[in-house]
This record gives C-alpha cells, sequence and structure tokens, in this order.
C-alpha cells in the first residue's frame, strides 16, 4: 500500500483529481491539530491524500507546513500544474525533484491554456525533468483515465545539479534527500529535529531552482499571442478603486439578501416553526408520555423546556442547519469563483489599520458562519500578533451565523435607525479593540503578498459538495455541545440552582439594562451556545430601545463555551479567561451605557 | 524608486528587496533582480496590483515600499 499524495500550487485543481481519482470513497478530515483541511480517500490500494495549495515546501505558513509534513511522507508525488500559470508552478516541481520524490507532473487545464495560446512541448518537459508528464483538463475529466495510468510509471527525475551537490552535505546528518534538501534551505522544522544552525543557502537554492524553472519555460513554451504568458494585459474592474468597491457593497448586499432574508426568515421560518414546532414536536411528546410524566425529571430532560428531543433537533436542525449551510454555501461561491482573494485586497488598507493585513477577512468572513471554526483558521495569519488580534475580534464583535439570523430577524423590530445604530456600535467597538491590541502588542504584523487567481464561474457540484460536508461536520461538532448543555440546563432547572443563579445576575440585567428579568436566562444560555441565547429572543416582548440593548449585549457577550474552548487550544489559558472576563465586562458595559443614555433622553423609563 | 510610485499600466523592472523572507518568498513566485512587473491597478492608500511575467498578484502598500524598482526606459538604458 503506498501513500501517494497530491501536491500544487493554490486553484491547479488538485480537488477534482482527487475526486475523481478517489471516487465517492472520500472524507474530509482535520489534520492533526490543525485547522487547514486535507482529505484522505482510498484509490485502488494506495492512500491518496489531497494537500492545501502552496507555492513552495517550507515554513512560510501553516498551509505551508501540513502539506511538507505530508510530501516527507509520500511514496509518490503527484505534481500538478497549472498549465496557463506553468512558470510559477515550475518553482514546486523542481523542488520535488530535488527532494527526490518519485513523482509524477500532471499539466492540467490545458484548455485554459489552449485558450490563451500557450503551447507547451510536454515531451520535451519530460525529457528535462526526468518524470512522466500527463497533460489533463481535470475540470472536463480529459485524459484523467491516463493520469491512474500512469501512476506506476513514478518515477525519480533530474534534480538540479548545484543543488544536489549543496544538498550532499546534509547526507550523513539526515539519511535522505527529501530532508536534506530542506536542510539546506533551513527549514525551521528539521533544523530543530535534527539541532542544525541555519547554514544561510536558503535564497542561493532558490534562486538556482527559479533559474533553472526559467529556462525551462522558455525551452518547452511557445506562446501565439505575446511574451507575457499570452495574458492580455487587462485592468481587473472587480479591483477598479471605484467601481470594485461598488461590485463589492453590491455583492455583500446581496449575500445579506439571501442569507438575512431568504434563508434566516423563509426557510428557518419553515424549518423552525413548521417543521420542528407543528410536526416534530407533537409527535415527540405524545410518543414520550407515554412512557413518562412530563412533569417528572425525565420527561423534563426529553421533552422539557430545554429538551434533549425538543429543543435540541428544533434549535440543531430547524434553526442552525439551514443558516450554516446557507453560509457555506456562499463561503463556497467566494472561494471557488477566485473573488475572496480580490476581497482581501480591497480590505487590506483598512486592516492594516488594526495591525492586520488583507488575509485577515478571511478568517472575519468565516467568523460569520462560526467563530469557532474561524479561531481555528487564524492558523493561516503569518504573525503570532495577528492571530491575536483576530482572535480577541472574533471572539468579542463578529456574531456568528445561528446569531447573525436571529438579529436579522429582529431588524423589523429594530427599526431602520436601531439598526444602523447597531451595526455602528459594533463597528467602533471593533476599531477600538482593534486599534489598542494593536498599539500594544509587541512586534510587526505582516504584509500583503497574495496571488490572485483568475475569476472563474465555479462548478456548481462542487460547491454543493462542499458545502454539505462542511455542514456535516459543524453539525457533528455542535451536537455533543448541544444535548450536553441542554442536560445541564435540565439538571440546574429541575435543582432549582438556575433560578437561584438567574436572581443572582438579574439586577445586571434589570437594573443594568433596563431589560425584564426573563432576559437573564438568554445570557445565561448564551455562554453555553450564543445561537442558544439568541434563539429564545422571539418570545419576548421588549421595545425598540430594549431590542437594542438586548441584541448589542449579547453579541458583545463572551463567546461561547466551544469558542472559549478552541481559544483556549489555539491561543493560551490565559488568553481564553481574559477574552471571556472581557467580553462579560464590554457587554454589559456597553449595554448600560446605551440604557443609562436613552433613560437620560427620556425615551426609556 | 520603491514600487508603490508605480503609476497604473506602467511597466517597471524589480531591482533590490530588502526584507529577507519577502525577497524568498518572491523568487519562488518568478520575482527576483530583472523580473518585469506591470501594474494592473493601485487601490488608493491600498494594495498594488500587479502582473509579473507568469501571474497576477497584490502587494501591500507597506512591501511596495521596501520594494525597489526602475522604470523599464531607464532599466534599459543601464
Amino acid at each position: 500500500m503506498a501513500n501517494v499524495v497530491l501536491a500544487g500550487n493554490p486553484n491547479v485543481g488538485k480537488s477534482v483529481i482527487f475526486q475523481y481519482l478517489t471516487g465517492i470513497y472520500t472524507e474530509v478530515s482535520n489534520f492533526p491539530g490543525t485547522t487547514v483541511e486535507i482529505s484522505k480517500g482510498k484509490y485502488r490500494d494506495d492512500v491518496l491524500c489531497d494537500t492545501p495549495g502552496i507555492y513552495g515546501i517550507s515554513s512560510f505558513s501553516e498551509e505551508e507546513r501540513i502539506a511538507r509534513d505530508m510530501i516527507l511522507q509520500a511514496d509518490i508525488v503527484i505534481n500538478v500544474i497549472d498549465a496557463a500559470h506553468f512558470g510559477r508552478d515550475l518553482f514546486l516541481t523542481l523542488q520535488l525533484l530535488d527532494m527526490g520524490k518519485k513523482m509524477l507532473v500532471c499539466l492540467n487545464m490545458m484548455d485554459e491554456a489552449n485558450k490563451r495560446g500557450i503551447a507547451i512541448n510536454s515531451k520535451r518537459l519530460e525529457t528535462l525533468l526526468g518524470v512522466p508528464v500527463i497533460e489533463t483538463t481535470a475540470a472536463k475529466g480529459e485524459n484523467l483515465e491516463q493520469l491512474s495510468l500512469c501512476l506506476t510509471k513514478a518515477s525519480t527525475g533530474k534534480r538540479t545539479l548545484e543543488i544536489a551537490t549543496m544538498a550532499e552535505a546534509f547526507l550523513p546528518i539526515c539519511g535522505n534527500f527529501a530532508e536534506a534538501v530542506l536542510l539546506l534551505e533551513d527549514d525551521d522544522f528539521l533544523r530543530m529535529k535534527y539541532q542544525q544552525k541555519p547554514c544561510g543557502k536558503r535564497e542561493e537554492s532558490y534562486l538556482l531552482r527559479r533559474k533553472r524553472a526559467d529556462k525551462i519555460v522558455r525551452e518547452t513554451m511557445t506562446c501565439a499571442r505575446e511574451e507575457n504568458g499570452g495574458r492580455q494585459k487587462r485592468t481587473d474592474i472587480l479591483l477598479h478603486p471605484f467601481y470594485g468597491s461598488f461590485i463589492l457593497l453590491g455583492a455583500l448586499l446581496a449575500v445579506f439578501l439571501f442569507l438575512g432574508v431568504l434563508v434566516a426568515r423563509y426557510v428557518v421560518g419553515f424549518t423552525e416553526n413548521y417543521l420542528m414546532k407543528r410536526l416534530l414536536e407533537p409527535l415527540v411528546l405524545s410518543f414520550v408520555q407515554q412512557w413518562c410524566k412530563p412533569e417528572s425529571f425525565f420527561g423534563q430532560l426529553f421533552i422539557g423546556e430545554y429538551g434533549l428531543f425538543t429543543m435540541v433537533p428544533s434549535y440543531l436542525f430547524g434553526l442552525i442547519l439551514p443558516l450554516v449551510l446557507g453560509f457555506y454555501f456562499v463561503l463556497s461561491l467566494l472561494e471557488d469563483s477566485g473573488y475572496l482573494p480580490r476581497i482581501a485586497v480591497l480590505a487590506d488598507r483598512f486592516l492594516n489599520r488594526i495591525g492586520l493585513n488583507g488575509r485577515a477577512v478571511i478568517p472575519m468572513i468565516l467568523g460569520f458562519g462560526c467563530v469557532t471554526a474561524a479561531t481555528v483558521s487564524t492558523r493561516i495569519l503569518e504573525t503570532r500578533r495577528e492571530r491575536v488580534i483576530t482572535t480577541a475580534l472574533l471572539a468579542l464583535t463578529i456574531p456568528c451565523s445561528a446569531q447573525l439570523g436571529i438579529l436579522l430577524g429582529n431588524i423589523g423590530k429594530l427599526g431602520f435607525v436601531y439598526t444602523v445604530v447597531y451595526i455602528l456600535v459594533l463597528l467602533f467597538i471593533f476599531g477600538l479593540i482593534g486599534t489598542v491590541l494593536n498599539r500594544r502588542l509587541r512586534g510587526v504584523s505582516a504584509n500583503l503578498l497574495i496571488d490572485l487567481p483568475m475569476m472563474r464561474i465555479p462548478c456548481l457540484k462542487n460547491i454543493l459538495r462542499k458545502s454539505f460536508e462542511k455542514t456535516r461536520q459543524f453539525l457533528a461538532d455542535a451536537f455533543p455541545v448541544f444535548a450536553l448543555g441542554a442536560i445541564l440546563l435540565t439538571i440546574l432547572s429541575v435543582s432549582g440552582i438556575l433560578e437561584q443563579v438567574l436572581k443572582l445576575l438579574s439586577p445586571l440585567v434589570v437594573y443594568g439594562l433596563h431589560l425584564p428579568k426573563e432576559v437573564t436566562e438568554i445570557f445565561l444560555m448564551g455562554m453555553i451556545r450564543r445561537d442558544f441565547g439568541a434563539a429564545q429572543f422571539h418570545g419576548l416582548a421588549l421595545n425598540r430601545e430594549q431590542s437594542l440593548i438586548a441584541m448589542l449585549t449579547l453579541t458583545l457577550f463572551v463567546p461561547c463555551v466551544a469558542s472559549v474552548m478552541m481559544i483556549f487550544k489555539e491561543r493560551s489559558a490565559k488568553e481564553a479567561i481574559l477574552i471571556w472576563l472581557f467580553g462579560f465586562l464590554l457587554a454589559f458595559g456597553v449595554g448600560s451605557c446605551l440604557a443609562a443614555g436613552f433613560s437620560l433622553m427620556g425615551v426609556m423609563k | 524608486m520603491t514600487l508603490d510610485e508605480i503609476k497604473k499600466r506602467e511597466m517597471a523592472v524589480l531591482y533590490r528587496i530588502d526584507e529577507e523572507t519577502v525577497r524568498q518568498q518572491a523568487i519562488r513566485l518568478g520575482m527576483y533582480e530583472g523580473a518585469k512587473l506591470f501594474c494592473l491597478e493601485k487601490i488608493p492608500g491600498g494594495p498594488i496590483v500587479l502582473q509579473s511575467e507568469y501571474s497576477e498578484m497584490a502587494v501591500g502598500r507597506k512591501l511596495a515600499e521596501k520594494m525597489q524598482v526602475k522604470m523599464l526606459r531607464e532599466y534599459a538604458a543601464e
């Protein structure tokens, strides 16, 4: 059984090839201890792994670290190259060759290259590299059977002579070419493993490899149109300083209408109120009542206010499932179309002010789906300070999709002016926390350097598949927390502890926030899952001012148990506790100020 | 001059990058001394969008300030 690894630059079609080869035997799994997802599947008798897209093997980012580990363990590497960006991709190809990996090259996206008038002499390329080269167009399934036939012909190729000679010095230390080359190039992880001092040859090696790549391009690629790789120098309307911002606003509005109105209001209205409350709940009630009395402990546990068979499925499937599915659909759309990096470019200058760069929009956008998942994705950021800033902002100021849905549902209650106030207050606090952290934290943030893939029309099938898979995972993660939360709440409520805690906290809510004391319960539940609390919002009779205060406080309130655990795991216990305590103070502080302001103005008693 | 001074639709040639990690990452993408960079777009106060020989990319403003370039004409004259 061989370990086959797909490797290549981002956006070259690795996943499509992965799906073709593994068929239905795919499983998306989180790489142990990290987030950047890798897929593993079976291909005949071999294990096939998909890796994150990288431009080279080193430790510049989390993606590279993961890919490096998988490539080091690989028996065979299938290197996927985007034929339209042939020159860029060759660096990685040559690095794999230098590492002495058994490999074959898949020259993908041939259709796109042909369209641009690029012709690549793959026979000549094969000779220069010394490994099999197969031309494919994976998106249309062209020539993929050829690829699978050639898998057995994978071989080690022609290494860059000078690099091979230099790397030889490291062979006695590690015993294999792959690690020797990475040691030569001062890879942090391997230097630690073998306790080596940096040798300062990375750049020399990179330049040698880059120049060899350029030479290969000149020898194998011809371009019918112009010297510039067949690409016209066209301006990108999506990045136009004026139109680009407009298109972005339009896109955001479309997302809001889709998620906030269509999904949050109509779909959830149907699934939660009709499917769950009308159809499922009576069924469950009549069934469970045959076995135990509703007033008994077990009755409470199963079908009570926080019942395992009533509240849990109703929130989880009626409310959260449609929202999360909708969110991941949008995210996959942005990802696959190539728009996401363009959003990063447009947002860069704003994020610079709070010590982040454009790349941070990715965790931020993810945060609107699930703050917990987004916290893990802060790993894609380069420096520690960026990760700390983003984690804090996510935990404190970004409402997650479930919460957002309920908040959006209540916008009618708020009215236009208070909706704007809500957004402005959140933005202000977002900026304030970011600025303060940026000033206080030591070090320098990394700058934006991002590749812009071509915009392309995404394939609906892939998007749906991706969204379903991510949603499934989300639910699998959320279910235990939800169930445990429900059990805990029932126990607390039956034993009377809940009442005591509520009594203790309610002065804060009643006198501080000027809200009815029932709202205390929402906050208490919000500690378990924020959406959990927010979901109970519907039933309360609050006036406009009260709704604004309650929603704002709840948004800023402490992150849910799952996120706190994730911060604990990703960052540290200290940071998790600090963020939690700060969230508590911040939420009640802002809420109380607002309430005091309203009563001063005389709009609230 | 530095890369942030480039204007839209101008072509420059990369001359030097002072920051080590950036320089090394840039080499991998095909951007080293002598690489031609065409400015596709400049986001006001934000990143510079470039077309290099092999791909399109965006470079943050502060990073662009650290990249020494020469205008194509000057470079050819030298």
